[in-house]
């Protein structure tokens, strides 16, 4: 039960800061690209570059979780 | 919830032994995906067209894949040196990243289960087994000798249906012939530290020993704590990038079981769609990382 509880308890806290950090980086990229669309191709490219840096953390959070689970 | 019946692993399982060295379902489908690249490459060069110079075919699609993959590094690099350098272990990161996360996708790796004998604990335990099944066998022939000793035999009956319970239990495990190489934290480590020793090794081909300035440097005491934050990142590079690779991989498999398990029908297909993002974006990633890392390497701290 405790178990159970911690696994929900860390995916769901871990979501929180990657969520609001790819949010960020998708409204500023989606900005960039408007001012100037002939560098859509590059900031594309550092943008995912970039959620895939956030998206790490809450990666971290979900392999605790799947060990907290199944180890 | 009827969690029992999804098969969900964290780590590799073995499904065969060579000379007393385990081969996982993770390794066997790694060896599949290089088979593949390796004949593709061998194909491709045994066709190569050098008379007319008007390629056609696979021909055109490796010319592309090559071209494409240059284009990015240079553009990343903007050396030719360099992206010389760079484009074969990094184009060999992604190839096989990309095919290993996509052949997980294909219907049958994972469901297709092969049945491997394994010997449950250790060796005393297994020849504990063996004489409680003995034990049990000989009851089962001489019933009157219960009769005859009486009530002590009686009081050992509970020890009796455990004894029941692990003759029951299966000694064959079922284990899934396939993994995606990169759903294996194993795999994932070794791709890392590769790609972290390269980054050392390319640093100090283009600097030489000034490479070792970024980590051990006495000019200043500041300097001094900024070389051991790099030297500790240099570490960090390795943990982010097994896990990265292998809890994105992994989730999308533990994803696709569970919804398929939940609703088998139409369901899962948006998912797949996900899943065959994921995997490209992570096989992009980790090149794309593993060629700033690297190129961040051979430039010197006073060259920009």
């Amino acid at each position: 039960m405790s178990t159970e509880f911690a696994v929900a308890f860390v995916m769901g806290v871990g979501s929180i800061g990657p969520g609001i950090a790819i949010g960020l980086l998708v409204s500023s990229g989606l900005q960039a690209i408007g001012r100037n669309p002939e560098a859509a191709s590059k900031i594309q490219t550092n943008m995912i570059l970039g959620i895939a840096f956030a998206e790490a953390i809450a990666i971290y959070a979900l392999v605790v979780a799947l060990i907290l689970k199944f180890v | 919830m009827a969690a029992t019946d999804i098969h969900i692993s964290i780590s590799a399982e073995e499904i065969f032994t060579i000379g007393g060295f385990a081969v996982t379902n993770s390794i066997f489908t790694s060896l599949i995906v290089s088979a593949i690249l390796v004949v593709f490459a061998a194909i491709v060069r045994s066709k190569l067209d050098t008379k007319t110079y008007r390629p056609s075919g696979l021909q055109n699609f490796a010319e592309w894949l090559v071209e494409s993959l240059h284009k990015l590094i240079y553009d990343t690099t903007g050396d030719l040196r360099r992206t010389r350098l760079f484009l074969p272990l990094t184009t060999t990161f992604f190839l096989w990243i990309l095919l290993n996360n996509w052949l997980g996708l294909i219907p049958g790796v994972g469901t297709i289960n092969v049945i491997h004998s394994e010997s449950v604990g250790t060796e005393t335990e297994q020849t504990l087994q063996l004489t409680r099944q003995a034990q049990a066998q000989d009851e089962l022939i001489f019933p009157e000798s219960i009769e005859e000793v009486g009530a002590p035999i009686f009081g050992e009956a509970p020890l009796d249906a455990e004894v029941r319970e692990e003759i029951d239990k299966p000694y064959a495990v079922k284990v899934p012939l396939l993994r995606p190489g990169s759903a294996d934290l194993n795999t994932t480590l070794a791709l890392a530290l590769i790609s972290v020793l390269a980054t050392q090794l390319f640093g100090f081909h283009f600097q030489r020993f000034a490479y070792f300035k970024k980590f051990i440097n006495f000019s200043n005491p500041m300097m001094f704590f900024v070389g051991i934050l790099e030297l500790i990142s240099e570490i960090a590079k390795v943990v982010s990038f097994s896990f990265r690779l292998f809890g994105n991989i992994f989730a999308g498999e533990v994803l696709l079981v569970v919804i398929a398990f939940l609703v088998p029908l139409i369901v899962p297909m948006p998912f797949y769609g996900l899943e065959l993002f994921v995997g490209f974006i992570q096989a992009l990633v980790f090149m794309m990382l593993s060629l700033v890392f690297f190129n961040m390497a051979t430039h010197g701290h006073d060259d920009h």
